[in-house]
């Protein structure tokens, strides 16, 4: 499967990039994470130029990587300021560098073109970083290309085969969706409301609700890394007032970054962030156990179901029903997205 | 300008798929792929129904908002 380049990327929470060297593989690009003294979060390539030695194997001193092979020593930028046992420098002696911004939580990686690199094109989830909410969080490492995550994301049907007792409940399924693709903004909508649900296990237990709930689930799709899930829950019949705040429902924003790191391989970033009970610890651990649960179901599934796409042969010929509009929205869109963003010449 | 939006709506207690391209014009089926085929082939095979736009579909009892 091939990967949309010239794209921002999630590499790392900000909290896993510190003063240890963080190894991290995103589109096929290994790179290495660390924090200058000064606090700012740092990519370079994870191959010393000499031997191709991983730097994250090696180590900082300041804000420069010695090479923990033979100590060529780079600086932030990439560049070598130290080769053993001789004065000249090689002029070829230097690493990669990426363009890296902090958002939301997330240190955003730009794999492409740097020239192209925009910092106002990544999408945004200010939830994960708004005293006002609650956030629990996580990363999975998938044995599984990014398309069957952005897929399983993209029909919330399956919450009701995969998840029942977690998440899902028969509305899910039975109730159907609406979608939208904004072309000038490159955003998938996917909206499903439940106007009277069963409450899930996961939303109860959270929120105390007792009985019959009306439940939204309004998805955002940013191709090709960031998805949120708008997931609105109150009782039964409860709806927006017309004007002032939604203080009658709850309301959690499920998010996460869709990082390709090896053809086969993905990593699952997810949150969630809640504007509810948002001092109970008690709530806090019950979601971050129950959507670690949930996630984890997902990412045996699709470990699974990559095992069965990689043994078949290409272009089997698979069936799409109406819950697949929103994913194959998807599709379309990453499909252009990694036309487009390919290096000249390798397309025919 | 306005956006670029197709919209599909998936009519309430059918299996039938209602597409509305930014331009107006309109389609029903039942088959996702033919659907976003058509809309994504904007403007092959597109024509709007007279005044009708994509916020606005011709036929709004049938289109649920």
């Amino acid at each position: 499967m091939a990967f949309a380049r010239n794209q921002w990327f999630v590499a790392a929470y900000g909290g896993e990039v510190g003063r240890d060297l963080l190894a991290r593989t995103v589109l096929g690009e290994a790179l290495v994470l660390y924090r200058t003294e000064a606090g700012q979060a740092v990519a370079l390539s994870d191959r010393c130029v000499h031997r191709r030695y991983p730097l994250s194997a090696s180590r900082l001193d300041g804000d420069t990587i010695v090479c923990g092979y033979h100590g060529f020593t780079y600086d932030a930028g990439g560049g070598c300021v130290f080769v053993p046992g001789q004065q000249r420098i090689p002029r070829t002696a230097r690493v990669l560098w990426y363009p890296v911004v902090e958002q939301d939580s997330f240190v955003w990686v730009w794999i492409g073109d740097r020239d192209q690199a925009d910092p106002a094109a990544i999408p945004r989830a200010p939830w994960l970083a708004d005293p006002r909410y609650a956030v629990v969080r996580g990363m999975e490492s998938l044995d599984a290309r990014y398309g069957l995550l952005v897929d399983n994301l993209m029909d919330l049907s399956h919450e009701t085969y995969l998840h029942g007792g977690y998440i899902g409940t028969p509305e899910v399924a039975d109730t159907p969706i609406t979608t939208e693709v904004d072309e000038d903004k490159g955003v998938v909508y996917v909206s499903r409301h439940m106007d009277d649900s069963a409450c899930p296990p996961f939303y109860a237990q959270s929120t105390g609700i007792q009985g019959r709930i009306t439940r939204w689930q309004d998805i955002e799709y940013h191709p090709p890394c960031l998805y949120l899930l708008h997931s609105r829950i109150a009782p039964h019949g409860v709806y927006p007032p017309a004007d002032g705040p939604d203080s009658a429902a709850f309301h959690a924003e499920i998010v996460y970054a869709i990082t390709p790191s090896k053809e086969h391989t993905t990593y699952d970033f997810w949150a969630v962030a809640r504007d509810f009970a948002i001092d109970d610890e008690t709530v806090s651990e019950y979601l971050r156990t129950s959507n670690h649960t949930v996630v984890m179901q997902d990412v045996t599934a699709l470990n699974l179901l990559e095992r069965v796409i990689a043994a078949e042969p290409d272009r089997y010929q698979e069936l799409s029903i109406n819950i697949d509009t929103g994913g194959l929205a998807a599709r379309r869109i990453l499909a252009r997205m990694v036309e487009s963003g390919a290096p000249e010449g390798s397309l025919r | 300008m306005t956006d670029r939006v197709y919209r599909v709506r998936w009519m309430p207690g059918t299996d039938t798929l209602f597409g509305v391209c930014h331009c107006g014009a309109e389609r029903t089926t039942q088959e996702p792929v033919e659907l976003w085929d058509w809309l994504l082939g904007h403007p092959a095979g597109h024509e709007p129904p007279h005044g009708a736009t994509n916020d606005q579909p011709r036929d709004t009892a049938r289109v649920p908002a």
